[in-house]
Order: structure tokens, then C-alpha cells, then sequence
């Protein structure tokens, strides 16, 4: 007896649950492996548990949110492939990945084509530059990047600068940045050096930097261990003049892998690099804070800006849902490019039809490392 | 001599060490097999993260390093006796897609096992640069170029005048000859895939300090350390230790004086340069074939 | 009918044509024909290759340098130079014959391991130089490509490209096949049992070698060049000398020396990582022991061993 009644319950909430509301489909391709595993590992992390979280609290609209995620371990083909896995056979509602330039390239005939919004969470201007009518990003651009190590490059009267940069997309396209916008900032690059994607050892460019007596400081546009390798051979050789990495650099792996030898190098980060140093008037504050918070508790490793992105880019997606009141594409789409003042790790974003990024120059923050831990530069 | 040549060569020689101790790694293994054992990256890519991770867990750095080198062996003699072995009657290209096949479970499993992340080892004896005629070099170097050293004249030694030595030198020379003198040639299998894997992982250990460690730092170093010990000439010793040494000069030498951006072309342009005048590498044994 | 007129040969052909034409049945959205349209396109290169390494028994470790050259110089002609698209795309193949065969001539005197490094390398340097040169080629972001037009019609759409490249694909075996039959492909034959022995019987083996070299690098850089106009866009990814070896694997697992081996490896290979995702973290690990346990437990590769088995049981 007691069996079959059992049976009649199990039944009963099966057929229940079938009548459910239908989820929310977030579809993601992230380089969760491979050569850019230290953006793609945090962002999944993060989007994870989030999608939990939300879930926890009730879904959105009513509806639960299921993430269906997969490694494109950086390759442009394997992300090409995998956007269209999410479009055609998963049927996605909107796409929030691509943490490289290039894998987010590749996918964006694709959004286009299909109509599917997709919040981008790579680097290089060029994503949103022309503006593409579904394709929208979270992290600050590398064009920005190099404007706020100019600006205070020129504070600390230093105008003639040296280069080093990587072999990868990242490195590239920021170097390419750099040089375009130098002019306009009463910059001049003297030198450029680069080093290979797996290099172990910059000495030999960084001799050539240090022979160069017109050198007054040098700017290394990279991300991985590169950055970290010219850090230390760039203390050990004895040079001088200012050191200033890029955003590509910004999270505690770094600081760990160049160890003392980092210390006072400058660099642009989100604020989310230093939650509890911030003003406590600071908009930023709670956001940042909690995210770190929850991040770290769950992890047990630091944050990084890339996981931040991450955060942004679903929390971004979920309120243009909530506005939209609906997971139509292009319902969504608009929601997104009218959201103003939402504020997130990266920044106050402010989007619109002309703005698929929304975070100006104050979204980044010059920071120092001293003693192993990042300070703010007033 | 300027200083900034010297800088180009000390650079050049400790990068060099490490992929002369990875060419050995492939040389004794082709030796004892015709087999170009594509997972031998992988065996300094787990002397680096086992070192890091037991050094993390508290261990001594020397435990540290002895156990990843242990760990390194076991793993290289199992690939051996539950791969290699049990297609030994296989065409040696099918063993090379074999090992290939185990680089990338390696990889895998490094990738679960420890995390994606890049870590660093703290350098045997200090950070602080040394200066040589106004070039620097950090003291993990002197460690890299001098245990290099050390392992070529064991290794000499080893294959000279240990019995297990000279019988995995004469499996190198003629297998069937060699069986017939009673070597156990699937012994001698076994010994060269511990004793390789064991090479690797010590190169991983002594250049993690300087180079990181990773979980895919195996790639570029097994490619690199595969192009020394065919410069050198496959399967010498000697060879396998000239090679790493003249590629990771003509690399440093290269970014320095010629472009940055394309050393590691310039490098491979060099050897198939090599490669054309002297088809068998630098010391490469002109081998007679049987008609 | 007499069993004589359906050799092996125009068997496996008709078997191949016919899986070809009853695919669609089984592809339910544009995700599976673009899976089976990059089977078909490393199937082309796969069978070039195994000309090469199976026949010929020679080695490459750089062919996704000519898959990679193949699909960049018709990229650059047809974006940065406005060239018709089938023009550009015959360009590249001839100029990436010519290099082959220029190439071929000195690197093909090397043997085995020496012969892998010097293509090993040869690849390396032209990854590098397709990378570095980012003003023409797009750098490590790549660039996009313009579509193939024939004749005023654009070729685009999953289902247009299956048919392209699955009646490419025929051809493609179906000439290898002619080769292999040939008196080109029994010198080719002859040179892989001993070298020495063919020169003696009075075959050119260094004319032959540099022969089919090119050959392959003719199949390679079609299929790069047809990638590229298929997707719009190519990055360095393709020419990296993983995929090198992806394609060298392709051809032994699938079965060295048999035409239809390589394209079975090619299928096999393609499909399995997309298939793979759902051992997520594990996918790397599954992967690499799945290429062990097949080549320690069928060394000959996948379709040999089957052919084998199968003809061994019909006895």
C-alpha cells in the first residue's frame, strides 16, 4: 500500500514539475582551459554560482536560470563552434562569454545573424567599435587602458616611453592602441620590444630597453606570465625608470608570481582589486565588497577583475530581462542598451544605442603594489 | 665583452641547460626504442607542480623536489609498462600517437589535480642578481647550468660503467644483438622511461623559480627540448647537451641583436639550416642502413 | 554482379557517396552541419596527408602550416586586395605548391625524426610569421574573410557548404585513389618498403617524394582556403602545430595507408571533443585515454582493423 502511494506521489510531482515554468537558458563559451585558463577559469566560477544564487532567491521573472557553459580553451574555432551549438541546438536565450577578443570575434557574425544578445567579456575596442546591434561588453577597453597609464605617466613627467608587449591577441591589440593614442596624450614610444606567447626569459629585450638612455618608462601590454617574467628580470637587470602594466594583470596571481620585485609597479584595475581600501562614500563600495566576500568565501582563492566581469555581465543580462519582462531577443536587446547607472565591479556602466561597453576613464582606478598588496594612487 | 652580449649569453645558457636536460630525456628513450616520446614536457611540467604543490604542503624543499622527481619516475615507468609495452609490436608511428595520447591525459589530470593557475617556486638560494663583467644573472641560474652539469657526468658515468648503463647503451646500438647477449631489452625499456621521466622532472623543479610552472608548460619546453636533442643528433648524449645549449643561445642572441618578435623563427631557421648541410644533427651518428 | 566490377575500390567510394547524400537526414540543425562540414574539410587534408605519411611513408609535422597558408592568402587576396574569391583561392593553392615544392626538395632528404623536426619547424615559422605580420594578417585576433562567390551566387549556409564540401570530398578520395593505383603511386609503394631498392629498380624516389609533398600541400591548402571562405573568419588557431599534430593523428588512428582510414580518423577526431563536453573538467583526460586504449589496442588504426575483422569473420 504504502508503496504505491509513494509511486502516486513521485508521479503527481513529476508530472508537477513538467508544468513548470520554462528556464531561463544563459549560454556561455569561456577559455576555461588553455593559454587564457586564468580569464576563463574565474568568469566560469563566477557565473556559476551566481546562477545558483539567483536561483536560491527565486529565479527571475518567476523562472529558473539554467547556464549551460562550454571551454573553448581560447581557440577562435572551437568558440565559433560552440556559439553555434548555444544558438541552433541549445536554444539560448542570450550569451554572456567569449573571454578573449578572438573568440568573441568569431562569434559575432553568428549573434548578428541569429539576433541573440551577447555580453562579451574580452578586451579589445574593436568589439564594440563599430557598434554591432546585439553584441555588447563588460571589461574597460585596452584603449582606455593605455589613456590612464599616459595620463599619469605625463603626471609624473615621464613622455618618452618604452614598450614591451606579448605575442597574444590581448598584447597585440593593446600595443596597437597604444601607439594610436600616444599623440594625443604628448606621448612618445622610443622603443618596442616583444617576447613570445611561452617565453621564459625577456632579459635580452629589456637590456635593449635599458641601453636606450631616452627610455623614461616603460609599459608592458600583456597578460599570463609574461608580464610577470619582465617584472622580475626587469628588477633583476637594475632598470630604473617606472614600470606600468596593463588591466591584463590585475588579479593576485600576479603579484604572487613576480613576488618583491613588483613593488611600485603601477597599473589601471577596476575597483573591485580594492574593495575595502575604497572611500566609504564610494558607489562602488557595497558592490564590490560583497562580491569579493562571496567570491572568496566560496573559492577560498582571490578575485580577479576577469570573474568581475563575469558578475557584471549576468547581472547586467538579468536586470534587462527584468525590465523587458520577457526573454524575448529583441526585447532584451533594447532593455540592455537603455540601462543607466548600474553599478558594477568594473564601474558605473551607463549604456546606449552608441555605447555598448558604458564605463568612461573614472571606471578605472591607478593602482600601486606595495608590499605585496594594491594600493590606491590619489 | 660588453655587457649586454654577456647578458645575452648567460640568459641563453640557463634557458639552454633546461632544454639540454629535456633533449636528454628524449634521447634515451629514442635510444632504447626508436620512440620519440612526445609526453617527456609533461615530465617537467609534474617535476615543477609537484614541487610547488609539496612545497605548499609544507615539505622541505628537498623532500619537495625528491618527491616530484619520485612521482615523475613512477608515472614515466607506468606510461611504459601499461602503454608502450603492451603495443611494443605496434609500428612506431602508432607509439608516437601512443604518447601523444598520454601527453594530453597528463595534461588533463595536471589540470584537475593541481589547478590552471601559474605558480612559483622560491628560487633555491636567493633572488638576489648576481653581477658577472656588468651582466646578471639570478642564483637559481648557477643551479640550472651547474645540476646540468652534475646529471651529464652521472649520466656519463652511468652509461660507462654501471651494468644497467651499458646495457641500455647496447640496446641503443643493435636490439637484437643485444638480446642475444641476454639484456632483458623490455628492462631496458622500462629503465630508460623511469630514467627520462626522472631527467625531465629535475629540469622542471631547478627552472620553475625562473621560468613558473604551470599545467601546460610542458608544451613548449618538450617542442623545444625535441628540437636540441635533433640539432644535437638524436639519440647522442652529447649531442642532446650541445644542441640545448646552441639553440638557447641562438634564441637569446636572436631577440637581442636581430627582432624580438621572431627569435623562435630565427631559431628554427637555424636548424633546418643545420639540418640541410648535416642531415643527421650536429653529432649525429652517421648511421649505415641494410640494404 | 560479378564481384569483379565492384572492386574495393569504387565500393568504398560508393559507400562513402552514399553516406554523403544520406547525412542530412541525421542533422537536425545547422550546429551538426557545420560538425560535419569540419569533418569534410579535415577529411581533404587528412587524405592529402595520408598520400604522404601512409604511402609514401614520409612525415609531417607541419601541414596545418599549408592548411593555415592556404586559408590566409586567400583570406588577404580577397579582403585587402578585392580579388574574386575563386581566384584568390586557386592563387593560394598554386603559390602553396610552389612553396612546397621549393621547400620540398631539400627538406625531403632528411629521414624520419630529422624529416618530422624540419616540417615541425618549417610550420613554427610560418605560424610566426602569420601572427607577427598583424597589419596584413589580422595578428592573433584574426581577420574576416569574405564568402565564395561563384558567378555572381554566394555561397552561404550550412547546407549549401555540406554539399560543396561533401562533393569535394569525393573527388578528393577519388583522385587519391587514381594516384595510389597509378604507376606514380606503386613507385610510391616501392620507396616506403625500401628506399634503396626502389632507386635501384630506377625509380626517382627524390622526384617522387617531392612529388607527392606537394600533393598533400595542394589538399591541405584547399581545404584551408575553403575554411576560411566558409566560416568569414580565421585566426592563427588553425596553423599552430597542435593542429599539426591533430592531423597526423587523425591519419594513424584512422588507419595508415587506406584512403577511407583517413577520413574515418578525420570524422572520429572531429566529432569526439564536441562529444566529449559533457565530461567537462574531464574532457582532456577522457580524450587522451581514449587515443591510448584505440592505438594500443588496434595499432594498425581503426579501419585496417576493422577490414580485418570483418573479413576474417565473413570467412
Amino acid at each position: 500500500m504504502a508503496t504505491r502511494h509513494v509511486l502516486v506521489a513521485i508521479l503527481s510531482l513529476w508530472l508537477a514539475s513538467a508544468h513548470a515554468q520554462e528556464p531561463i537558458r544563459i549560454g556561455s563559451f569561456l577559455a576555461a582551459t588553455g593559454g587564457a585558463a586564468f580569464l576563463g577559469d574565474p568568469e566560469q566560477k563566477t557565473l556559476e554560482m551566481y546562477v545558483e544564487k539567483l536561483n536560491a532567491a527565486g529565479g527571475v521573472l518567476g523562472r529558473k536560470l539554467v547556464l549551460v557553459a562550454y571551454d573553448s580553451a581560447g581557440d577562435a574555432e572551437k568558440a565559433r563552434t560552440f556559439a553555434k551549438r548555444l544558438i541552433e541546438q541549445d536554444k539560448v536565450d542570450l550569451i554572456v562569454g567569449g573571454s578573449t577578443t578572438g573568440e568573441t570575434m568569431a562569434a559575432v557574425p553568428l549573434v548578428e545573424q541569429a539576433g541573440v544578445p551577447f555580453i562579451s567579456l574580452a578586451g579589445a575596442v574593436v568589439i564594440v567599435e563599430p557598434v554591432k546591434k546585439w553584441v555588447f561588453k563588460t571589461p574597460h577597453t585596452d584603449r582606455m587602458a593605455c589613456e590612464k597609464i599616459f595620463l599619469d605617466m605625463r603626471a609624473r613627467g615621464a613622455t618618452r616611453v618604452a614598450l614591451i608587449s606579448g605575442a597574444g591577441g590581448f598584447d597585440k591589440s593593446m600595443r596597437a592602441e597604444c601607439l594610436k593614442v600616444s599623440k594625443n596624450h604628448g606621448i612618445e614610444i622610443v622603443a618596442d620590444e616583444t617576447y613570445g606567447a611561452a617565453d621564459t626569459d625577456m632579459t635580452a629585450q629589456l637590456t635593449k630597453i635599458r641601453q636606450n638612455t631616452q627610455v623614461q618608462a616603460i609599459l608592458n601590454a600583456g597578460f599570463g606570465q609574461g608580464p610577470a617574467i619582465v617584472t622580475r628580470n626587469y628588477r633583476q637587470i637594475g632598470i630604473s625608470v617606472p614600470l606600468y602594466q596593463s588591466h591584463g594583470v590585475a588579479s593576485k596571481e600576479y603579484i604572487k608570481l613576480a613576488g618583491d620585485a613588483a613593488e611600485g609597479v603601477r597599473l589601471p584595475a577596476a575597483a573591485l582589486l580594492v574593495a575595502e581600501k575604497l572611500a566609504d562614500g564610494d558607489p562602488q563600495k557595497t558592490v564590490v565588497a560583497l562580491y569579493t566576500r562571496e567570491y572568496t568565501g566560496r573559492f577560498k582563492s582571490d578575485v580577479s577583475t576577469f570573474g568581475g566581469h563575469a558578475y557584471d555581465g549576468l547581472m547586467l543580462a538579468v536586470e534587462a530581462i527584468r525590465k523587458a519582462g520577457s526573454t524575448d531577443k529583441a526585447k532584451v536587446r533594447d532593455a540592455l542598451e537603455s540601462l543607466k547607472g548600474y553599478v558594477g565591479t568594473g564601474g558605473i556602466v551607463n549604456l546606449s544605442p552608441s555605447d555598448h561597453m558604458g564605463l568612461d576613464l573614472s571606471a578605472f582606478r591607478m593602482l600601486e603594489i606595495r608590499k605585496g598588496d594594491w594600493t590606491l594612487v590619489k | 665583452m660588453s655587457a649586454p652580449f654577456l647578458q645575452f649569453l648567460l640568459a641563453g645558457l640557463t634557458i639552454g641547460a633546461i632544454y639540454a636536460l629535456v633533449a636528454l630525456g628524449f634521447s634515451i628513450i629514442y635510444n632504447a626504442s626508436q620512440v620519440i616520446n612526445f609526453a617527456q614536457g609533461e615530465f617537467v611540467m609534474i617535476g615543477g607542480m609537484a614541487t610547488v604543490s609539496l612545497a605548499g604542503a609544507g615539505w622541505p624543499l628537498p623532500a619537495a623536489i625528491a618527491g616530484a622527481v619520485l612521482l615523475a619516475a613512477a608515472i614515466g615507468l607506468a606510461l611504459e609498462k601499461l602503454a608502450v609495452d603492451t603495443a611494443r609490436k605496434a609500428p612506431v608511428v602508432t607509439l608516437i600517437i601512443i604518447t601523444i595520447g598520454a601527453s594530453i591525459l597528463l595534461r588533463g589530470a595536471a589540470a584537475i589535480l593541481w589547478d590552471k593557475n601559474v605558480h612559483a617556486l622560491a628560487a633555491f638560494s636567493g633572488d638576489a642578481p648576481l653581477n658577472i663583467g656588468g651582466a646578471t644573472i639570478v642564483p637559481q641560474s648557477l643551479w640550472v647550468v651547474g645540476t646540468a652539469l652534475a646529471i651529464v657526468v652521472v649520466l656519463s658515468l652511468f652509461f660507462g660503467r654501471t651494468l644497467l648503463g651499458k646495457a641500455l647503451l647496447a640496446t641503443s646500438h643493435n636490439r637484437v644483438a643485444a638480446q642475444l647477449v641476454g639484456i632483458n631489452v623490455r628492462h631496458v625499456l622500462l629503465a630508460s622511461f623511469g630514467i627520462s621521466a626522472a631527467l625531465g622532472a629535475i629540469a622542471g623543479a631547478l627552472v620553475a623559480p625562473i621560468t613558473f610552472t604551470s599545467w601546460d608548460i610542458g608544451v613548449m619546453l618538450g617542442l623545444k627540448g625535441f628540437a636540441a636533442a635533433i640539432l644535437g643528433g638524436m639519440g647522442s648524449g652529447p649531442g642532446a647537451v650541445l644542441g640545448g645549449l646552441v639553440l638557447g643561445i641562438a634564441e637569446a642572441m636572436g631577440a637581442g641583436y636581430v627582432s624580438s618578435a621572431y627569435k623562435d623563427a630565427i631559431a628554427f631557421v637555424g636548424i633546418l639550416a643545420v639540418l640541410f648541410f648535416l642531415p643527421g644533427g650536429l653529432l649525429g651518428r652517421r648511421s649505415a642502413d641494410r640494404v | 554482379m560479378p564481384s569483379s566490377l565492384l572492386s574495393p575500390r569504387t565500393r568504398g567510394l560508393a559507400v562513402l557517396a552514399l553516406v554523403v547524400l544520406l547525412l542530412p537526414l541525421a542533422l537536425r540543425n545547422t550546429y551538426y552541419y557545420e560538425v560535419a562540414i569540419l569533418v569534410g574539410l579535415n577529411a581533404i587534408v587528412c587524405v592529402g596527408l595520408n598520400l604522404l605519411i601512409g604511402y609514401a611513408g614520409q612525415i609531417s609535422l607541419g601541414h596545418a602550416g599549408f592548411f593555415g597558408l592556404g586559408a590566409y592568402v586567400s583570406a588577404i587576396l580577397t579582403a585587402r586586395y578585392g580579388w574574386p574569391p575563386l581566384a584568390a583561392m586557386l592563387a593560394a593553392v598554386a603559390g602553396v605548391a610552389m612553396l612546397g615544392y621549393l621547400v620540398g626538395r631539400p627538406i625531403l632528404r632528411l629521414r624520419g625524426h630529422y624529416l618530422a623536426m624540419a616540417t615541425l619547424g618549417m610550420g613554427i615559422i610560418i605560424s610566426i610569421v602569420i601572427a607577427t605580420e598583424d597589419r596584413l594578417t589580422g595578428g592573433p585576433d584574426g581577420m574576416q574573410v569574405p564568402p565564395l562567390a561563384l558567378a555572381g551566387f554566394v555561397l552561404a549556409g550550412e547546407r549549401t557548404w555540406y554539399w560543396v564540401v561533401g562533393a569535394l570530398l569525393l573527388g578528393s578520395v577519388w583522385l587519391a585513389q587514381n594516384l595510389i593505383d597509378s604507376p606514380q603511386g606503386r613507385a610510391l609503394r616501392a620507396l616506403h618498403t625500401s628506399e634503396i631498392g626502389a632507386e635501384v629498380c630506377g625509380i626517382d624516389s627524390a622526384r617522387h617524394k617531392v612529388r607527392v609533398f606537394v600533393i598533400s600541400t595542394i589538399y591541405a591548402a584547399f581545404a584551408g582556403a575553403l575554411a576560411a571562405h566558409y566560416a568569414g573568419f580565421i585566426t592563427p588557431g588553425k596553423v599552430t602545430f597542435f593542429h599539426s599534430i591533430e592531423l597526423v593523428t587523425m591519419v594513424v588512428f584512422g588507419g595508415l595507408a587506406s584512403t577511407f582510414g583517413a577520413v574515418v580518423g578525420a570524422a572520429v577526431l572531429t566529432t569526439l571533443p564536441q562529444a566529449l563536453t559533457l565530461f567537462k573538467d574531464y574532457e582532456m583526460v577522457v580524450f587522451g585515454a581514449v587515443m591510448m586504449l584505440t592505438m594500443i589496442f588496434m595499432p594498425k588504426g581503426l579501419v585496417p582493423t576493422i577490414a580485418r575483422r570483418l573479413h576474417a569473420a565473413g570467412r
